[in-house]
């Protein structure tokens, strides 16, 4: 039993520090830390020094381009990338689609769409979620119809993360009306170019542009987009919610979190005196280090599990859980040590070219919209209470 | 990184669960627990016959050279089991302060006839105005004849009753909390000068309040320096509490699990209830985090002092933390069974929520971990 990372372990770890010190672009850190608008120009231009470093695609076997990492190293990847200020990875292709062609694609779906999406030239979102259908998503009503070498799709989706950039959308649609809800689902790709299609903003709590509404009214979509056999995209979907994802937890983005609220807390003064040597708020800090440190620990016991073989099932769920409360409490102590400065609203303040005055102390103006904005973690990638029946029923047998 | 245990890990779990599965039912507990020794002794020669009680020492006494791991192996099947014995008191928080501050003649005399379970002994260190500060010491000890006469209160000295001898941390100079002077006694505990009232605690358990009026005292180690050996042992004693909590609050989930899956009400199983499921899901959560903690604290013994006791703060305090929440859950999910004295989950209850009173406490802990927050800890 030994929880220190091996030598080797350690000697990947400063190759990860060296190409992060030397590529990551500063300004993008910068945006990431403070909590500033990063635009589409921001990831695909951090994606695509991940892709020359080889280092883009996680998750994909060897062949296809993948690291070939070991799940130790996977997890070492993703903690240094958090530490570092580096923009999340988009998940909705490399880590969303590009898993379901290369598990069930054709050969020629995996040639034409897996390059583009290793190098970040064509940008996907995921059409799930419609509105009869969040948590119950096999209750889906969007509908093809097969006419000839094309589908024709009708129906609505929602809450479209960044469909407002997307070249490409993957959705699930019935293919058959009269079979059991699970049953008549097929996972089709759709260019949004394609005639038929309207994008509708949907802006959330916070201000911002973040989802979509998509329609399809009538759109032909050529067969050969089907991916999997038809009525059969319940397996594909099953098969992209439960893969593997390492960084559920969210340590490494929790990591960074804390320690920039402990520089504002030690920045901030309230009665003369640094906000960290205020007994309640120091309180809470120890109380989410100790959760973290928790957190932390079972998310390594379950990496090295997975190093030793095992397969991360329901588990995962612990992690989304744990990972997504510790996360939004943090914003919360962000809210509170902004004091009466997380009131005033300036969006316009948010992105990184803004130079006009501030408002209150310069890391205040964006925590109340992050601490609304992250509300979301405990909804979406299966809410939270969809979790817990997960756990009960695959874990506890309930 | 690497979670398993080693070969000898594995074999040391075996004997201890294959003891607790078959010496300790709850039914034998039970006549145990309200024996007048308010444990086994016929149990506490087994663990001797097993090797048990050498744990930590070194082999030269017959023991098995064991560090944090090991302890919380065998201390996390004690808590399955709800063990009586005086392993803590005797094991784990005397016998490694005499470890470390014995002389030769002391260990060779002592650490054997702990290993062969022949000795008892008892740490008393807190004192009744000091609650959970190990530091906050006002009994002496002076100098008299060949040895020291020491004179003080000591509280809730966990299995005190029934030791054959106390090792007792008295001032030699210094006062209030310093850290300078204080000093580790033997005690023989049936000495001149020594008076005892034993007692049972909720969990089962036994302490005393012992007072010390002039009793005779024979050094451990140097006079005034006994700080830095006293809080090594705390913390391998924190490892083992964490460990014990964990043991304990998984078989309470699991009998928790059980009940709700087997308790008819409304013409379904209760477990159908998505209101129970929930929180016995969050039962499990706690349970997992109380284990990652425990692994933690155990694995972290040798890391530098700060980041040690960083880790040791916070692992006791999740387990305070989680403990309580999987202790009343399981109370409240077995209904009006759970306040039964005859549920065995009441007994897992009480002594998860008790381990929460010894060797500090979530508010103790908090404290701490509040005071090194400073200190960075690049965890793994
Ligand atoms: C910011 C954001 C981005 C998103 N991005 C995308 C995207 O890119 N693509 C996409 O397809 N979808 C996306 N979603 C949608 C997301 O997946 C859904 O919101 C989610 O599945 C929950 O569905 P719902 O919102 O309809 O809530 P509902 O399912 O209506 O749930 C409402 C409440 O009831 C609870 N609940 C539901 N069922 C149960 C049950 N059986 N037991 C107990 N409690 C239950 C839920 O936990 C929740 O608290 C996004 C959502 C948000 C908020
Ligand atoms: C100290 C004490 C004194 C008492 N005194 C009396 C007395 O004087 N006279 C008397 O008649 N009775 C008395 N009772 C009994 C008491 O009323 C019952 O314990 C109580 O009704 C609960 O029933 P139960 O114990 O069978 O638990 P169960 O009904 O088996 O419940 C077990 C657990 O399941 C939960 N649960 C049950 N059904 C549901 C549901 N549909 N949805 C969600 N959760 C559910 C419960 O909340 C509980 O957590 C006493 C009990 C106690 C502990």
């Amino acid at each position: 039993m030994d929880i220190n990372f091996t030598p080797e372990e350690l000697a990947f770890r400063d190759e990860v520090r060296v190409f992060l010190d030397t590529k990551l672009p500063k300004e993008i850190a910068s945006k990431v830390k403070n909590g500033q608008h990063l635009s589409k120009d921001d990831s695909v231009r951090w994606q695509k020094i991940l892709n020359e470093q080889g280092w883009m695609a996680l998750h994909w076997p060897k062949e296809h381009g993948g690291t070939g990492w070991s799940p130790i190293q996977k997890h070492i990847f993703e903690e240094e990338c958090a530490e570092y200020g580096a923009p999340s990875v988009l998940p909705f292709g490399v880590n969303m689609v590009a898993p379901v062609i290369i598990k069930f694609g054709t050969e020629e779906q995996k040639q034409k769409y897996l390059p583009p999406i290793l190098n970040s030239d064509v940008w996907w979102c995921q059409g799930y979620s419609e509105p009869g259908a969040g948590s119950d998503l096999a209750g889906l009503k969007t509908k093809a119809v097969r006419e000839g070498d094309h589908y024709v799709v009708t129906g609505q989706k929602t809450w479209t993360t960044l469909g407002q950039h997307a070249d490409w959308i993957f959705c699930l649609v019935r293919t058959d009306p009269s079979a059991k809800k699970q049953e008549g689902i097929s996972f089709l790709l759709i260019d949004m170019k394609t005639p038929g299609i309207t994008v509708r903003p949907l802006i959330t709590l916070d201000g911002e542009h973040e989802v979509n509404e998509v329609f399809f009214d009538e759109v032909k979509v050529p067969v050969e987009n089907l991916v999997g056999e038809e009525n059969k995209g319940w397996t594909c979907a099953k098969y992209l919610l439960t893969f593997e994802r390492t960084g559920i937890a969210g340590v490494g983005q929790s990591k960074a979190a804390l320690k920039h609220l402990k520089e504002v807390a030690r920045k901030v003064q309230q009665n003369g005196k640094p906000l960290i040597e205020d007994p309640l708020f120091r309180n809470r800090l120890a109380d989410v280090e100790m959760e973290l440190m928790a957190l932390e620990m079972t998310n390594l016991r379950t990496v090295a599990a997975a190093q030793a073989g095992g397969v991360p099932g329901a588990e995962s769920s612990f992690l989304k859980i744990m990972g997504t409360e510790l996360r939004q409490e943090i914003t919360d102590l962000f809210r509170r040590a902004a004091g009466p400065y997380a009131q005033p609203f300036l969006p316009e303040t948010f992105d990184a070219d803004y130079d006009g005055e501030l408002v209150g102390p310069d890391f205040a103006n964006t925590v109340s919209a992050k601490y609304f904005n992250m509300r979301k973690l405990s909804i979406f990638g299966g809410s939270n209470e969809i979790q817990k029946n997960i756990i009960a029923k695959m874990i506890l047998g309930l | 990184m690497d979670f398993k245990l080693s070969d000898e890990q594995r074999m040391l779990e075996e004997t201890v669960g294959r003891l607790v599965r078959d010496g300790y039912p709850f039914d034998v507990r039970e006549k145990a627990r309200t024996s007048e020794l308010g444990y086994s002794a016929e149990m506490w020669q087994q663990f001797a016959e097993l090797g048990l009680l050498g744990v930590p020492f070194s082999e030269d006494f017959g023991g098995f050279n064991g560090g944090g791991p090991e302890l919380m192996v065998v201390a996390e099947g004690f808590g399955r089991g709800l063990v009586l014995e005086p392993y803590l008191a005797t094991v784990v928080l005397s016998g490694t302060l005499i470890n470390s501050l014995g002389s030769d003649a002391q260990k060779e005399k002592l650490i054997s006839a702990i290993v062969g379970g022949e000795l008892r002994l008892a740490l008393a260190a807190y004192e009744p105005e000091g609650r959970y500060d190990h530091t906050h010491v006002a009994a002496t000890a002076e100098k008299s004849g060949d040895g020291y006469s020491l004179t003080g209160k000591k509280a809730v000295v966990l299995h005190g009753d029934s030791a054959d001898q106390l090792v007792v941390i008295a001032r030699t100079g210094g006062n209030g909390t310093d850290r300078d002077g204080l000093s580790a006694f033997i005690v023989d505990a049936n000495a001149d000068g020594v008076s005892r009232r034993g007692y049972e605690t909720i969990d089962g358990l036994r302490a005393a309040e012992i007072t010390f009026n002039g009793a005779a005292a024979e050094l451990l180690g140097e006079e005034g320096k006994a700080i830095d050996a006293l809080e090594a042992s705390l913390a391998l004693g924190i490892v083992a509490l964490c460990a014990e909590a964990t043991g304990a609050m998984e078989v309470a989930c699991d009998q928790t699990l059980a009940y709700i899956k087997e308790r008819q009400q409304f013409g379904v199983a209760i477990g159908k209830f998505q209101a129970l499921q929930h929180r016995m899901v969050e039962m499990r959560m706690e349970l997992e985090k109380a284990r990652s903690m425990t692994i933690f604290a155990a694995c972290s013994l040798d890391a530098p002092a700060q980041v040690c006791a960083k880790r040791l703060a916070a692992a006791k305090a999740i387990i305070g933390k989680s403990g309580r929440k999987v202790a009343e859950e399981a109370i409240q999910l077995h209904g009006g069974m759970g306040m039964m004295e005859e549920t065995a989950v009441a007994h897992y209850a009480k002594r998860i929520v008790l381990i929460d009173h010894q060797l500090g406490d979530l508010g103790y802990h908090m404290q701490q971990l509040e005071s090194l927050l400073d200190v960075d800890d690049d965890a793994a």
